[in-house]
């Protein structure tokens, strides 16, 4: 071979593997990623059922209701619309209510979402990104949930059959 | 007082490397020797002086001085004092403190043991990596200084955050930052031999050691943070593809293909240009790392909230370093010349394909990482990439790897036999094969698990064909073999070592995601629970005072066909400072396999939430990264790469030859 096939050979090879990765990224871009949406964001969007989704806001007082079976029943809300979240499984150390909180599921219907697993901050000053910006969206966002920017690790632990 | 000293230390160090930055690059111009040795003083100095700034915070804690706001933060008196030490490093400013101090650590190392090194080349290399020191201390002085004092200092600090009181927190952050920032070496090697413009092979063989340092140390901090993770989170998973942890496992990525690459430069003087640029590449993925992990503009289950000026400073230095080292390269790599000649079918082909599946691995990872905060700016959509999205395109560009793995090692430089190489395969290939049978018959469904042990023992197998190959181990007498087996060089067990780590590791990875018995119910005392062939039984709950916490202790025992083989003890703990609770999982390990158990919340009547795992064969995947680390260190060893220090005549005379090989 001389030096010029190999270096066709080089070049057709890497983009032949580069297509590929191409492609395998768009497809599982297609397939595989979850939109955010805040409960106002679900009415105003008309998100229809049965798509797999994340909502976030705030867990809203008085509503935490546990059943049998680990079952819970909660609703969030960002201050303007609230959804209700049937879940079953065991929540994250800091959930709790008027905290922020992040759920994974699918719509059911419009107002009922089925978590299928439930993130909550894992620090008390810090607020999920999303729930931050979907609460100042509302004009309910409250400086002091941002009043130490420094927290050291705000893990949010995640709940449930996510694997 | 003492704070004011590492304050003091810290500007003196940033002083000390400005100078650095400056000095031995004008004696490199002008060949005075004396300009460029003050690389090596200054270097020194400089780490004394971080050594010392670090030192001096670490007082604060360990004393709880608490008119230190850092302190006051992140410390309790009544905290260990092991969680003392380890919550220097435990929150922004102390991390960023200890970056800097294994920079300059480095740097140090350098100027001590780069003795066979050019002093040229050395001078660079240590200006270079004074570069990204001035502009990290300049980060921490201006904004994230550790030791800003209180006005009205609290009587008791705000504790630290309980998810890092663990001796996790005292492994696994100096471990991932020794391997990120080891990775500096290779950049600024790289950017010395852009500057000076003379590259070879030597500098291939002057740069190994020092990325293969890093790499074993991320691919220890990597293995690390995954176990706390598992063990601490409490959710029973080891791997999340979360943004913060890809951001270290591109950089591992790219480090892994770059220390392949220069093995062909080392060796044959080919793939110069794409091994520089990689040099560049691994250690830009460390700086962006850095900056996910620490301004906070991806949510993740690790995300440290952060400040929004740290994260545009953090991107300053990203576009400086990533932009200028790029733009560098682009004027100077068309300078280098063309290396050896080499057919598809040869080592270094096999390593050009090793490095093509992992780089574009990598960049998958980094698509996936990335592309939310992409589509938020450009459309302001809110996605999240989980899972999935990576095992739809992770997996299928690297298995390619794992079948090419064991035939590397068995091809010739330059011009290899697949189909010699094939036949010495044959016995590996056997093996696979049996193991997939087997696994089947056992196992059954789902098909891709017995392949994925197939492919994991074809790697295992392959490697140990190689050591045999080498050694002639079926060809000649136990004895000779031996004799071979001592002389045989260290690098070629430590690539054997750490290519069969990968296969024990891929082992650990199918048994626990394919294998894997979860079972979530809320138990009272004296409910039993069957799980994965094993019993559990409720026997009690109690409340337990510790240091800084209260705990509620279960006490379940595992028993097996009727005979009790142990207790566990999971536990939750209520951290009153914080208003925090965590959730302290208990472990037993059964052969390779373990149970996991985790509790949840406390219901009204009295039963606990569990989380209960069997989890078969999830040790491998720790104990095959160890493996992996210890063949980088069985080739760290090897006496071609010792850095020199005590016969700077021979190395010098060595490195005069090195072309000629």
């Amino acid at each position: 071979m001389t030096r010029k096939q190999r270096r066709f050979a080089l070049i057709a090879g890497s983009l032949a593997v580069l297509a590929a990765a191409v492609g395998l990224v768009l497809y599982a871009l297609n397939d595989s990623i979850v939109f955010f949406h805040s409960p106002t964001e679900l009415v105003e969007k008309n998100i229809r059922p049965g798509t797999r989704l994340r909502i976030g806001g705030l867990v809203a007082p008085g509503t935490v209701v546990k059943g049998k079976n680990l079952a819970v029943r909660f609703e969030v809300t960002d201050g303007n619309k609230a959804v209700e979240v049937n879940y079953s499984g065991v929540l994250p150390d800091l959930f709790r209510e008027g905290q922020g909180v992040v759920a994974e599921g699918v719509l059911e219907r419009p107002g009922l979402f089925r978590a299928d697993s439930v993130l909550a901050k894992h620090d008390e000053r810090y607020m999920p990104r999303e729930v931050a910006d979907a609460l100042k969206k509302q004009g309910h966002w409250k400086t002091d949930y941002a009043n130490k920017p420094q927290a050291p690790t705000a893990t949010n632990a995640s709940a449930g059959a996510t694997h | 007082m003492i704070p004011e000293l590492g304050h003091y230390a810290l500007v003196l160090a940033f002083a000390l490397a400005l100078a650095q930055s400056s000095v031995p690059l004008i004696g490199v111009r002008n060949g005075d020797a004396a300009l460029m040795d003050v690389a090596r003083s200054a270097a020194l100095a400089q780490f004394v002086c971080v050594a010392a700034a670090f030192a001096a915070l670490t007082t604060s804690y360990v004393t709880s001085d608490f008119s230190v706001e850092n302190v006051a933060e992140n410390s309790h008196s009544a905290m260990p004092l092991i969680y003392k030490f380890t919550s220097v490093w435990g929150n922004h400013e102390g991390s960023m403190l200890l970056w800097v101090l294994i920079l300059a650590l480095f740097g140090a190392l350098l100027a001590l043991f780069g003795r066979n090194i050019p002093s040229t080349l050395r001078a660079s290399v240590l200006a270079v990596q004074s570069w990204i020191a001035t502009a990290f201390y300049l980060f921490i002085l201006l904004t994230s200084n550790p030791f800003a004092r209180l006005v009205r200092p609290p009587i008791e600090g705000r504790d630290l955050n309980p998810i890092l009181q663990d001796l996790g927190l005292a492994i696994h952050p100096p471990l991932l930052y020794l391997g990120f920032v080891g990775f500096s070496m290779s950049f600024s090697f790289a950017v010395a031999a852009l500057l000076i413009g003379r590259i070879d092979a030597a500098w291939a063989r002057w740069v190994r050691p020092w990325t293969l340092a890093a790499w074993i140390f991320l691919t220890l901090g990597i293995a690390m943070g995954s176990y706390w993770a598992y063990y601490e989170l409490g959710w029973g998973g080891w791997w999340f593809w979360d943004p913060v942890e890809n951001a270290s496992l591109m950089p591992w990525l790219a480090g892994t293909a770059f220390l392949h690459s220069a093995l062909v430069m080392e060796k044959r003087e080919a793939l110069k240009v794409w091994t520089i640029l990689l040099a560049i590449l691994t250690f830009s993925l460390s700086l962006i790392g850095t900056f996910l992990v620490r301004s906070g503009v991806l949510t993740s289950v690790h995300a440290f909230a952060t400040d929004p000026t740290r994260g545009v400073f953090i991107l300053a230095i990203l576009v400086l370093f990533i932009g200028g080292s790029l733009a560098l390269f682009a004027w100077r790599a068309p300078m280098l010349k063309q290396g050896g000649l080499f057919a598809p079918i040869s080592r270094e082909g096999a390593l050009v394909f090793n490095n093509l599946f992992l780089t574009t691995a990598c960049a998958t990872v980094f698509v996936g990482t990335l592309y939310p905060l992409a589509l938020e700016a450009l459309t302001g959509a809110k996605i999240s990439v989980g899972a999935p999205f990576f095992n739809l395109t992770f997996w299928p560009l690297i298995v390619p790897v794992l079948l090419a793995v064991p035939f590397g090692p068995l091809l010739a430089w330059k011009r290899g036999d697949l189909v010699a190489a094939a036949q010495r395969l044959i016995g590996a290939a056997v093996l696979a094969v049996i193991a997939i049978i087997i696994t089947f018959l056992m196992r059954g469904q789902p098909v891709l698990a017995p392949l994925g042990i197939g492919l994991a023992v074809f790697v295992i197998a392959g490697a140990l064909t190689d050591i045999a190959e080498r050694t002639g181990l079926f060809r000649t007498s136990p004895g000779n073999a031996l004799r071979r087996a001592v002389g045989l060089p260290r690098s070629a067990w430590g690539a054997a070592f750490a290519h069969m780590g990968l296969g024990l590791m891929l082992i650990g990875v199918i048994g626990e995601s394919q294998w894997n018995t979860e079972r979530i119910v809320a138990m009272k005392v004296g409910d039993m629970l069957a799980l994965g062939g094993y019993e559990l039984s409720f026997d009690g709950a109690e409340q337990r005072d510790g240091p800084n916490y209260r705990e509620l202790v279960t006490t379940f025992t595992v028993s097996r066909d009727g005979r009790v083989i142990g207790t566990m003890a999971p536990a939750k703990r209520t951290f009153a400072h914080r208003e925090m609770s965590t959730t302290e999982a208990a472990l037993k390990a059964r052969g390779l396999s373990q149970i996991y158990l985790s509790l949840g919340d406390i219901s009204a009547d009295g039963s606990v939430a569990v989380r209960a795992y069997y989890k078969p064969l999830v040790l491998l995947i720790w104990f095959g990264a160890l493996v992996m680390a210890m063949g980088g260190a069985l080739s760290l060893s090897d006496r071609r790469l010792r850095i020199g220090a005590p016969r700077p005549a021979r190395s010098k005379a060595k490195a005069a030859l090195a072309p000629a090989e």
